[in-house]
Formats: C-alpha cells, structure tokens, sequence
C-alpha cells in the first residue's frame, strides 16, 4: 500500500488511533475550518465517491454536519434512514450491510443504538466506513471535533485539565473524549452522581468526584453531557430540579474553575438541566456554537484521509 | 465381550491417583485393575479367560480416565433442530469423551411433561451412542408459576429438575417448589442469580463492560441469587445443586451452606474456568455466555474452588447457537457456547498451567457428576460401567470450529491453540468413538 497520512481504512473509534494520526486529523480540520469561512466553499477531495450516511438512530445534528462534510468535498451523499426502512421488516444488520455494500459506496457513515455494531458492520463491506456513534461505545468525530475545539481555544490540546460532567455511563460521547484526551496526556476529571458516574472509570486514569464543586476546582475546560430524558425521573437520579440544583453547570459552579476556562457541550442541550440558558449563550466563556462549527470541518478533514487511502489502494491494485 | 487395557496411565479421581496400571472389562463392566507389569497370559488362564476372545488395546502409557458425566448439554430437540440433534450431540459428545450427557430441558416447548420426556428418551434412544439422562423443567413452560409434575417425571426418567438459565423469581412458588421436590427425593438445579439487577446485562461490569459500552451486571447479582437459593434450602431442606458459580464473592456462602450441612452442591462452566471478561475483544459474540464471563481473579478463585473440591462439578454448558443468532451486535446476540468437543482441551489448560492435576479434574467432570446423579459411572473400580475415555494429555492443536461435530460451531475457542485430544471413548465398553 502507498503510505498515507492515516494508517486505518476506517474510523470506528478514538481506541486505535495514534496520537500522530489524531495530531494530523486536526492539522487538516484546521484548513478546512478556513475553507468553510471562505465564501466559495467547494473542493475536490471526495469528487466522484459516494458517500451513504446510515442513521438507525435519530439524528437531526450529526447527520447534517456528515451530509454538509461530503458535499462540500464534492460526494454524491445519500441519507438512509434505517428506522423506517428495511429494519423494521425483519432484515438483520448484516443483510442491510451486504445489500447496501452491492452498491459500491465508497464511504459508510453509520449511527446504531448498539454497542460494537459498527465494527460488526464494518467488517462485512469494503467500502470505509465512519462511525457516528454506535450505543454507548464510541462517538470518535465528535471527540475529534472537541479536541479542536480545545485546541484552538486553549493553544495546545495537553497538560490541560478537563472535566467531563453528567451522565457518563450512557455516553459514546464521554467514552470517545476520555480516550483522545488521555492520548495526549491531558488530567481527566469525571464530576457526575455515582449512579451516572460508575467507578470503574477511574481504570482509565480518570478522577472520579461527586461533588461539582470539588471537581470543578482549577480547570481549563468543563464539557457538559446532555442527560437523556429517559434517566431523568427517579431511576438514576431523583429528579430534574435536583440534577440542576447538584450537577448542573451555572456562573456560580463555574467560578470555581480557571478565570479562562472555556465551557462545551455536545448538543442538544437541556437548559436548565445540566446547563444554566445564559451561560450557554455567553459567547466570552462558551464554545458550543465553534464545536458545530469544528464538526463540520473535522468529518471533512477524516472523510478527505479515507478517501486519500481508498485512492491508494485502488492505485496499488492496479499497478 | 472382554477387553484389556494395557500399558494405561490410569487417571482414578476417587483414589487421586495417576498411576500406570491395566484394567479388565467383561461384559461392559470393569471387572479389575491391575499394576503395570503384569503377566497377562498368565491372568486371562487364571481367570478362564480365552486369550483370543479378548481385545487387547495398548494404551501406549496414554490417560485412561472413567468418561465423563455433563451436567447441563444442551440438545436442540424439540424446537430447533437446525442447531443440534440427539444425533449430532451424541456424536460429538462421542468425540468429546462425554460418556453420559445429562439434558436441558430448556427447548421449545420446554420438557416439562412426562410425555415430552418420553419422546426425549425415544429420540436419544434411537439417536445417540453415548448414555442420556434428561433432566426436565422445574415449572411449567419454565415460567416460575407452577410447578411440573415432578413425580410422573421422575418415573419418566427424569434425573433432576431445572428451569435452566431462568431464575424462579417468584420466591413463595419456588419454595413450594423445591418442598415438593425434596419429598419425591427429586435433585433441582438453579441458576443463581438475582434476576433484576441482571437484567438486560451482555457483560461483567468492570473494566471491558465500561470500555465497550455494553450493559454490565455486577459479580454480586450471583450472590445474591445464591443467598436467597440457600436461605430457602435451610426452610425446605430440598436437594439442591447451583449449575455456575462463577465468582469469587459467592464461594464464602456455598462453603458456609456445605458446612451447617445443607444439600447443596455447585458445578461451573468450562468456559468460566478457563476464559474471561476481556476475551470477547472487539465484540466476538462466540463470548457471549450466560452468566457473562468474569474477571481473571474471579476466574482464579473458581479454579481454586475446584481444587478444594468447593465447586463440585464442571460443566460443558454445550449450548448450540446457528451463525444468524450470533452475528449481531453483542447486546443482541443469543448467548452460550458449544463446548461437548472441547470441554476436555479446555479442562487441560488447567492441567498444564498446573493449577489442577488430572484427577481432580476428572473428579469434577465424572466422579461428582455421577455422584450428585445417583449413578454407578464416573469412577475407575470393580463393578463400575465401563464407561471410558482414551486420550492424549499433551498433542497440540489448533482449533478449528468447522472440524467439530456439532451442528453448530459456536466455539469461542476457534483458531485457539489446544493441547489434548481423546483417541477413544467406550461407553458399557463398546467403542462409540476412535480418533483416526
């Protein structure tokens, strides 16, 4: 094979990357970051592939920054969405998987509600495939687009202190962070109720904390989780106003932490849940709006890396 | 018909013995065991014995070993014979060196009447080389509200009583259960676990659950299982045997139940004996057992119980699944693992890591079994049937899953390197099986 810049066919989760390979993802996020600012916003990186955006769970965000990712880089891209369709007439995975790959894509972006059923997917097609989130295991492009979201806020993306608050036994998102951020040697700090916090975390080299105030002590970053509606009442916490009163994010709880820390959040919010509404909005300590933003040209930034490796080993088959 | 052993290593787990010796079998009994050395012309006109009526197998200083006693095959018949007939379980029981496959009654629709057993015992009857026991539900449909009839069973065969991998939540209709069963002298094996809490649960929590994001149950959902089971034994006084203990934190309560006396004994899992939470990777559904599998030290400690005869049995937990029930994500996949095959290549893992010598395992695979059973099987001495395993302790393989007779290949074991493999199995002294 012709050497690349990125040494995997797909991206399925932050766990086999490199710290190089996740360095150079955000380099090529940086460019594209100026070309989606600049007002002709079209390049050729993806022209000619076809890009399948596979959601079998909702989701409105992640598949418009996918959809906007593919067509700015010049893909055909074509949106499924698996919950209407072949699933619920009985068809297994695998089967999707083999019809759908019939078709010769040549990029696979796929969201399940299950654990690991993205690398199951992936190794049934040829085709690249990117994992937008698969259960509560991995949600890598989301961790890559708030590592630069760090990056560019802070200036380096190690030896800061970041703390991850919320429900983070549910989240492929906080999964995903806590492994890019450990990689580049960060301090990982867990704040959340030990129902939503479970110890086992601290074998990752976390430090677990129950009490916000304690954990929000002296950091640099304080990225929130979105609390999912269905854990709101009575089973893992007691109720929403005592979410908010103990866990969630206001001036306040936020004072405790660096003057100039900066305060993410994955998206949808619940305000006044986990985040207080104004601070949310507050553009001199709040970085949502650039984490969209960053979203957007990190997937093109990973979409522009498989391809360069699928043009590759096509080259390599034909000579 | 009378064969000869000679030149054997005999692996005898009541005596504890692994000496080299000679055995005798008339008429599918073993009639005597001899020392190494021995005069044989000499013996067989002693004794009247035609010296060209017998076979005479040499052994060639190989493991000789009573066969073993599987508590808990089970076979796909009725309901889903795609995945396992009498016919291809036998064979690979066979092949396996199990001697004598005790069954689940856990097929659809369940065993739970005399007439289902019948047709059971018909269908292995016809079906299988090797001896079968089966074992019916303890409830109707295995739905915890209202108990079989046990008495009809058990004149139907039936050898114990077991909803399998289903827990009797219902803590009143269990107690009632296992009175009853206690005055027909009938055995009821349980799966302890606290039903709830393991709810929904694909793995261990730990470390692998918390990395793979897959729902996890905590090892204490064993125990309490257990504590209740035993908390109803000292009320009813029933015979009771736990089919997998498989953590550490539940082995305190069994040794407390044995010693006020209680009947109470407890098998594992071959796959739990020798596997753990980490070897499922990146989401091998083949994994995918029930309980889930443990963490190393839990592992460790279930080895030990073995050793000191805490745990009483092994198991192959032989659960046959087909390709389509296996490969799906691994919340949703079917759990169990065939294992009739490599139940014995497993167990010497044990053997040559040197954590168990050869006759405790075969004390844990045969002599137990067949005692908890009530059988004459399982031990090498006068008398006994000459239910038997040949095999080679040390001959190193690789495992490859589409070599097994098993209508199913689900075996976490595939493309493992093994060490071990029968030459022979003999059950009433009749070669079911020669590794060729």
């Amino acid at each position: 094979m012709i050497p690349t810049p990125f040494g995997h066919k797909h991206l399925l989760g932050i766990e086999p990357l490199r710290p190089h390979e996740i360095t150079a993802i955000l380099d090529l996020a940086d460019k594209y970051v100026d070309q989606n600012r600049a007002t002709e916003k079209r390049s050729e990186a993806l022209t000619g592939l076809t890009q399948v955006n596979m959601f079998f769970e909702n989701s409105t965000r992640t598949q418009a920054s996918f959809e906007i990712a593919g067509k700015r880089l010049g893909a055909d891209v074509m949106n499924m969405a698996m919950q209407a369709s072949s699933i619920k007439k009985g068809e297994t995975l695998i089967d999707t998987a083999m019809t759908l790959n019939a078709m010769h894509p040549d990029l696979l972006v796929v969201r399940h509600p299950h654990s690991g059923a993205v690398d199951l997917l992936a190794q049934k097609v040829n085709c690249a495939v990117l994992n937008a989130g698969d259960g509560r295991h991995e949600h890598p492009t989301q961790a890559l687009l708030d590592a630069l979201t760090i990056r560019r806020a802070k200036g380096r993306l190690h030896r800061l202190n970041i703390a991850i608050c919320g429900d983070v036994a549910h989240s492929r998102v906080a999964r995903s962070n806590l492994i890019l951020l450990g990689k580049m040697e960060n301090r990982i700090r867990l704040i959340g109720p030990p129902t939503l916090v479970p110890s086992q975390f601290a074998e990752f080299g976390a430090e677990i904390y129950d009490d916000m105030h304690e954990g929000l002590k002296d950091v640099d970053v304080v990225m929130m989780l979105r609390l999912q509606k269905e854990r709101m009442d009575g089973g893992f916490i007691p109720s929403e106003r005592e979410y908010y009163h103990r866990y969630g994010l206001d001036a306040d709880k936020l004072a405790l932490a660096k003057p100039d820390a900066i305060v993410m959040h994955p998206g949808p919010m619940n305000r006044g849940v986990e985040i207080d509404g104004t601070l949310a909005d507050d553009i001199n300590r709040s970085v949502i709006q650039e984490q969209v933003e960053m979203g957007v040209a990190v997937r093109m930034a990973v979409m522009d890396l498989l391809a360069q490796n699928l043009r590759a080993e096509q080259q390599a088959a034909a000579s | 018909m009378t064969i000869f052993f000679t030149n054997a290593r005999l692996i005898d787990p009541e005596a504890g013995t692994d000496a080299p010796g000679n055995l005798l079998v008339q008429d599918g009994k073993i009639t005597e065991i001899f020392p190494e050395n021995i005069e044989f012309e000499a013996m067989f006109r002693a004794r009247n014995i035609s010296p060209e009526a017998v076979e005479i197998i040499d052994c060639k200083n190989r493991c000789l070993a009573p066969g073993i006693v599987d508590i808990g095959v089970k076979v796909c018949e009725p309901g889903e014979r795609h995945k396992e007939s009498y016919k291809s379980a036998g064979l690979a029981a066979a092949a396996g060196g199990v001697t004598t496959m005790v069954t689940r009654p856990d097929t659809s629709p369940a065993i739970d009447n005399p007439e289902a057993l019948e047709f059971v015992t018909r269908r292995a009857q016809a079906d299988a080389p090797v001896n079968v026991l089966p074992m019916a539900a303890l409830t109707k449909g295995r739905d915890g509200r209202e108990m079989t009839e046990i008495g009809f069973l058990m004149d139907a065969g039936a050898v114990a009583f077991t909803d399998c991998d289903r827990v009797v939540t219902d803590t009143k209709v269990f107690s009632r259960a296992l009175t009853y069963a206690r005055s027909c002298g009938a055995l009821v094996i349980a799966h302890p676990q606290e039903p709830i809490l393991s709810k929904g649960a694909a793995a261990t929590s730990g470390k692998f659950a918390a990395l793979r994001g897959l729902p996890a149950v905590s090892p204490m959902a064993e125990r309490m299982g257990l504590d209740r089971d035993i908390a109803l034994l000292e009320m009813t006084g029933a015979r009771y045997h736990a089919d997998q203990i498989t953590t550490a934190r539940a082995l305190p309560a069994l040794e407390r139940a044995k010693n006020n006396g209680l009947d109470i004994t407890a098998g594992t899992s071959i796959h739990h004996l020798t596997l753990n939470e980490l070897d499922p990777a990146d989401y091998r559904t083949f994994f995918k057992v029930k309980p889930p599998l443990r963490s190393e030290e839990d592992r460790l400690a279930v080895v030990e119980a073995v050793r000191t005869g805490l745990i009483d049995t092994i198991s192959s937990m032989h659960t046959p699944q087909d390709e389509e029930s296996k490969r799906l994500p691994f919340e949703e996949a079917a759990a169990g693992a065939v294992a009739l095959e490599t139940l014995l290549p497993a167990a010497l893992r044990l053997y040559h890591s040197e954590h168990l010598d050869l006759p405790t395992l075969f004390r844990a695979m045969s002599l137990n079994p067949a005692k908890r059973l009530g059988l004459d099987s399982g031990r090498l001495c006068a008398g006994a049937p000459a239910d038997l395993l040949l095999f080679d302790p040390d001959v190193p393989f690789v495992m490859d899953r589409f070599a097994l007779k098993s209508k199913s290949q689900n075996t976490p074991f595939d493309g493992q390197r093994m060490q071990g493999r029968v030459l022979a199995t003999y059950v009433a002294g009749q070669p079911v099986y020669r590794r060729t």
